[in-house]
């Protein structure tokens, strides 16, 4: 069990939480047990062949999965794993 | 027993190694923390190039800044030898093992024929102005000049633009360029502080040209009225010593990556959401570039800017403030600054988080091969770029269709 932490701009898709606990033992599966729940998050999180969209930083404890294993990223019991997308505001 | 001074010198020369002008010259540098305890004013003058400041009559509460380590050797000096000589005693009160005073002082040194350094001199009104600076050992009259030579743009006088706008020129901070097109609408004022209700309508450079120059005449104000875009981009930041991104707009952000990491200039970005903000230090080669961080803006419905989203008023405050802090320390060259983090804040639960950033080697702008096509002046191509990013690289930053949203 991991816990996820939603950036604000993707809280609606997810019933409005700042963190989901989620199991699963990659980022892969951590992300799939998310939209399984939440379905309206996949096109967010997903490309159409099922990779991470590059818009969008997955971190596990704070390190971006992108120089790690990507979703194959092992993910372990109490890790905490971030999305990340870019704001623009200033 | 009442002592006089004659009693009190040979004590403390009985107490003191003393060492001489030409020992000091001889030692290989860092050998020893040499410390000049006169009066700012004779230290201004000229002192042993790499010495201390710390006058006498601070010395107990300076010192551990200036020598931290007390195994360390200290060596004292003053203008003739004298006021060295006792304040090497309240070192050697406080613990400094290794403590000499220089005989014969500052004249001795200059009548060897010994280099010295001339500092940098403030005006008087500077020096009251800028005093609690000048008591900062890492800042100093050489930081303060310094940050007086310095110049800094501001890419946005908006939210984040606004307390990096004010806060900047009062550090003395000497040129602050700022670019926006924009006028001031009464709905900035939630947050905007560098302008005033009796301002809307006017040019928000103008605006923040008065009241960066009512805080602060020393510092000089350029005034960019003009949208950041590929084709000006270069012009814009050329020069300048440090950027703070302060935009609304990937686009924008984008095209200012691109060309500061080409012209070698760092980059302070910030960006807010509602409640919370990022925040991290590009240092072109040092460190990741925006592209590394995020190599493909997302899609508008995943990003909305200010005037979509809203905004609390202080997180681009803080947010700002932050931007303003990192600025400094690029101009000073002194501390860490967050070059290869991501620093998050959420306002609502008060919490910092910090992410590990890198730079990415396949990185279109900063990678080596980018380095290399851009010497050679190959332009750079949406293919090199990745497929879903929606903007055409030049060789300098991005060109095609760029179409900031409306900035608020």
């Amino acid at each position: 069990m991991s816990t996820v932490f939603i950036p604000s701009v993707l809280r609606p898709n997810v019933g409005g939480v700042k963190s989901i606990d989620v199991d699963g033992d990659s980022i892969r599966s951590v992300v799939n047990g998310l939209i399984e729940r939440h379905p309206t998050l996949g096109a967010q999180l997903l490309t159409d062949e099922g990779d991470l969209n590059r818009f969008v930083n997955v971190y596990v404890n704070g390190q971006d999965v992108r120089y790690l294993d990507g979703l194959d990223t092992p993910v372990a019991k109490g890790d905490e794993v971030r999305l990340l997308p870019a704001m623009a505001g200033g | 027993m009442p002592k006089s001074y004659a009693d009190l010198l040979r004590e403390a020369r009985d107490q003191i190694r003393e060492v001489t002008a030409q020992q000091v010259e001889a030692l290989p540098a860092g050998a020893a923390t040499i410390v000049d305890v006169r009066e700012a004013s004779e230290w201004e003058q000229g002192h042993i190039p790499g010495a201390h400041h710390v006058s006498k009559s601070y010395i107990e509460q300076q010192i551990e800044a200036a020598a931290p380590d007390r195994d360390a050797p200290v060596i004292l000096y003053c203008a003739g030898g004298i006021r060295s000589l006792f304040a090497a005693q309240t070192l050697a009160d406080m613990g400094y093992a290794d403590v000499a005073s220089m005989s014969g002082g500052f004249q001795a040194w200059k009548g060897a024929g010994f280099d010295f350094d001339t500092p940098v001199v403030l005006s008087a009104e500077q020096k009251q102005r800028y005093s609690r600076h000048l008591l900062i050992p890492e800042v100093g009259s050489a930081g303060q000049k310094r940050l007086l030579e310095s110049k800094a743009l501001l890419i946005g006088a908006g939210g984040l633009g606004s307390p990096a706008a004010l806060y900047l020129a009062a550090a003395g901070v000497g040129t602050i360029g700022l670019v926006d097109f924009d006028v001031v609408d009464v709905s900035n004022l939630q947050r905007q502080i560098v302008h005033t209700t009796d301002r809307v309508g006017q040019r928000k450079v103008e605006s923040a040209r008065i009241s960066i120059n009512a805080l602060n005449p020393d510092v000089t104000v350029v005034e960019h009225e003009e949208m950041l875009t590929a084709d000006n981009v270069t012009r814009l930041i050329d020069g300048y010593d440090v950027i703070l991104d302060g935009t609304d707009t990937f686009e924008t952000r984008y095209v200012l990556n691109d060309a500061a990491v080409a012209a070698g200039i760092p980059v302070v970005h910030a960006s807010v959401f509602r409640f919370e903000g990022q925040l991290t230090t590009f240092i072109p080669y040092e460190g990741p570039c925006y592209r590394c961080l995020y190599p493909t803006p997302p899609p508008p419905e995943l990003a909305p800017g200010c005037s979509v989203a809203g905004v609390l008023g202080v997180v681009p405050g803080i947010l700002g403030l932050l931007q303003t802090n990192e600025a400094l320390k690029v101009l000073l060259g002194i501390g860490n600054t967050l070059a290869g983090r991501l620093l998050l804040f959420d306002a609502l639960e008060t919490e910092f988080t910090e992410l590990q950033l890198r730079r990415d080697p396949e990185c279109p702008v900063c990678s080596d091969a980018a380095v290399e096509a851009r010497k050679a002046g190959r332009p750079l191509d949406a293919a090199t770029v990745g497929a879903d990013a929606p903007f055409l690289m030049t060789t300098t930053g991005l060109a095609g269709g760029v179409s900031p949203e409306a900035r608020a």
